[in-house]
Parts: structure tokens; sequence; C-alpha cells
């Protein structure tokens, strides 16, 4: 438990210290969430209507962004080969690297989301109901998006891949997540959709780790 | 003790080697030796355990290394041929992080002192990308001076190294085989430690 926290340090401050790749990702979700109001004009009815698909499929597409990078860097300077080395379980620390993945790249979103759906005229509840399901949402992308960096690792043309890969998975996420908040506009409650993104995250929680390690030993071979 | 017995790697079509045994005990090491590409590194992941051999068994105390997993792990250090080091960090930074990582407990004092052996004093607190090719590895080596293990696995240990460096590493690795340490290590130079025993590799 302590190299994890101790893996999750390290990645939080390599981040610190190449801020630009975060934030790269998070002005990609901005700027792409502010054109749409801005090329569709000022329709509130129907800017309502989109908003919830465009603020997730934004989502989706800022955190592939900097998937390939999840383990590329370790890989190339031989700390993944000490990370298998160490007597700690390689899962947990691969666990770490997730959820330090989630925090520099989720969980930004997440906060951001509320703000940017005011342009798109969603009032308070729907709001509300977006950081939820972002919330319940973030962290199962983070854990798929982590099984497929690690499948494609050391493959020539891999970021490719890695899309096309991982975006099919993350469908059920974006029909629930999107689906929750499309609901509590329509009057009919969001608490369907978000109980079962809870299920599909306590299953990514933990299927993911164990599955991302299993091809990380391959790749290390 | 680390013993190997009929140990056979391949690498894609190729047949690197095959039946090869080796044994280290305590107050030994043993000096790795072969041509470019004649299975050096491969042989040395194999002992590490980070890749299976194609046929063979590897015995510490004279348990499989597959079934120790975690206890095999304690006790040994390896270090590759790819840095481990992150540029970005620092000297200090990437010796405590590395030292975290394993599970231990490193006081800023120790981590300083390991470093100002290595020659690294006054460049603790600095990027490692503006250092030499020679200081990252510096900083990499440092970590034999902190760090608990029985069994050293050092993947050309010397190169890039200064001659101040190449003495400055075999005192630390005559220090820890004198101890009761094992190492096992490769290099093209002749390394002057006493109670080195050689393996070749090689088809």
């Amino acid at each position: 438990m302590k190299s994890m926290l101790a893996v999750i340090r390290r990645d939080l401050l390599l981040a610190m210290r190449r801020k630009s790749e975060v934030l790269t990702a998070l002005f990609f979700f901005v700027i792409v969430v502010s054109l749409f109001p801005l090329g569709i004009g000022p329709e509130s009815a129907l800017l309502r209507k989109i908003a919830p698909g465009i603020l997730w499929v934004a989502a989706l597409l800022a955190t592939m962004l900097g998937l390939a990078r999840l383990f590329a860097p370790d890989h190339a300077d031989g700390t993944l080969e000490q990370m298998a080395l160490s007597p700690s379980p390689l899962g947990l620390l691969i666990a770490g690297k997730i959820v330090a993945h989630w925090i520099t790249t989720g969980l930004p979103l997440v906060l951001l989301a509320p703000v940017l759906g005011i342009q798109f005229d969603l009032d308070g509840g729907a709001l509300w109901i977006l950081v939820v399901a972002l919330l319940l949402g973030t962290p199962l992308l983070s854990l798929i998006g982590a099984i497929g960096a690690a499948l494609t690792l050391g493959v020539r043309g891999g970021g490719v891949l890695l899309s096309l890969l991982v975006l099919p998975l993350y469908v059920p996420t974006l029909i629930f997540g999107a689906g929750a908040v499309e609901s509590h506009i329509a009057g009919m409650g969001a608490g369907g959709h978000l109980s079962l993104l809870a299920a599909l995250l306590a299953v990514a929680v933990f299927f993911a780790p164990w599955a991302t390690t299993a091809a990380l030993r391959i790749a290390l071979e | 003790m680390l013993t190997a017995t009929g140990l056979t790697c391949d690498r894609g079509e190729r047949r690197l080697f095959a039946g090869l045994d080796l044994a280290v005990g305590p107050g030994e090491w043993l000096h790795v030796q072969g041509e470019n590409g004649a299975g050096k590194t491969s042989l040395l992941r194999i002992l590490a355990g980070l890749a299976p051999p194609a046929a063979g068994e590897i015995r510490w105390k004279g348990e499989p290394i597959r079934m120790l997993a975690e206890d095999y792990r304690k006790e040994l250090l390896f270090l590759g041929h790819h840095g481990a080091v992150k540029e970005e960090l620092t000297p200090l930074e990437n010796l405590m992080l590395a030292a975290r990582l394993d599970g231990a407990v490193l006081d800023e004092t120790t981590a300083l002192k390991a470093l100002a052996r290595f020659g690294l004093r006054g460049r603790e607190d600095l990027p490692v990308r503006f250092l030499s090719a020679g200081q990252k590895r510096r900083v990499l080596l440092a970590r034999l001076a902190v760090r608990q293990a029985a069994l050293w696995i050092l993947d050309e240990p010397f190169t890039a190294l200064d001659v101040k460096a190449v003495d400055m590493l075999s005192a630390l690795i005559v220090e820890h085989v004198t101890g009761g340490g094992i190492a096992i290590l490769t290099s093209h130079q002749a390394i002057p430690l006493p109670n080195g025993k050689i393996l070749k590799v090689g088809p």
C-alpha cells in the first residue's frame, strides 16, 4: 500500500514537472466543448438536448490524448522493469499509476464540466447530475484505457491502434454517462443510469489493474 | 546461493544459448562474458526473473525463483541498460522514490551520503536532464549504496563511467561481495576484482 502511494506521488510530481501534457488535454476539452455553442448559435432548447453527449464525447477524447503516454515513458527508461522487480506486487503499483492518471486527467474534467455546462443552458440539477456521472465515469475511462495502453505498449503505430481498441470499449460509459443527464432533463430521474455506471466502475476496479498487469508482463518479456 | 541448471534462451527463431549451468555462492561474483548479441543481457533478465527461460530452472537458496516470487525480489537488485532514472526529477528525488517503490524506508541523510559518494555533491537538486551521461549512470548506481540486497545483477555497470567512478564502483562491489553478498555482472573490460568466476555465454 505504501509503495502504491509512492507511485501516485511520483506520477503527480512528474505531471507537475511536465505541465504541458496535462494542460493540453484540459484545453482540448474546454475548446472542443466551447466550439459547439459557437457553431450552433443561441438555440437553448437544442443546446440543452445535445449538451450531455458533447460533454461526454469531449471527455472521452481528452482522456484518450494522454493515454499513449501512460506507460510508454516508464517502459522506455526501464522504470517498468524496476516495478516488476519490486518486492511490492506489480498490480498494486499499476493501480497507483491508474489512480495518478485519473487525478491528472479525469478529475480536472469533472471540475471543469459544470462551468462548461452553463454554456449549454443546463440548470443546476442537470449540472449536478453531470458532475456525479463524470465522477463515476472518468475513473472508468482511466481503468479501461490503461488496459489498452498496456496492450499496445511497444507496438509501432500504437497510438492509432490504441484509439481503435479503447474507444469501442468506452461506449457503455458514454451511453450511461450521457444517458444519466438526458433522463434527468427529461424528468425521469438519473438513478438507474448512475447505478449502472457505479456497477461498471466496481467491476473495472477489480478487473482492469489485473488485466493491465498481465498485458505489461507480456510487454516486458 | 544462486544456482541455475540447463538454462536455454530463444530469441525469436534463434537459439542464443542452451544447457547453461551456473552456481554462485555468498562472497563470490560472476563475470558474464560474450560477444555482442551472445545473450548476456537475456541471461541476466532470465536470472532476475523478468523473462522465463525456454528451458531450465533457477534456484535461490534451493527454492525455484518462480515459487519465491516476492521473497526473491526482496533480495535482488537488478540494474539494466536503461536507467530507470527520470529526467524531470532531481537525483535525490529519483533515489528516494526508487527506494519507496521497493517498499523501503530511506532517510534523506543516507540518500545524500550515497549521492556524495558517487561524486554528485552539489547536484542533488538539479533535474537529471541537466546532467551528463556519466553522471546519470552515477545517479542510477547510487542505488547500490542504499538498497540492502543480497544479490546484485548488473548489466554493463561500467559503461559511461570515468576512471574515478570505475574505481568507486569496483570498491563498492568488493565491499558487497566480502560482506557475503553475490554479484553477477557483464562487462567487456577485464575487472580487477578478487574471487571472480567467469562464465562465457554463446552458442
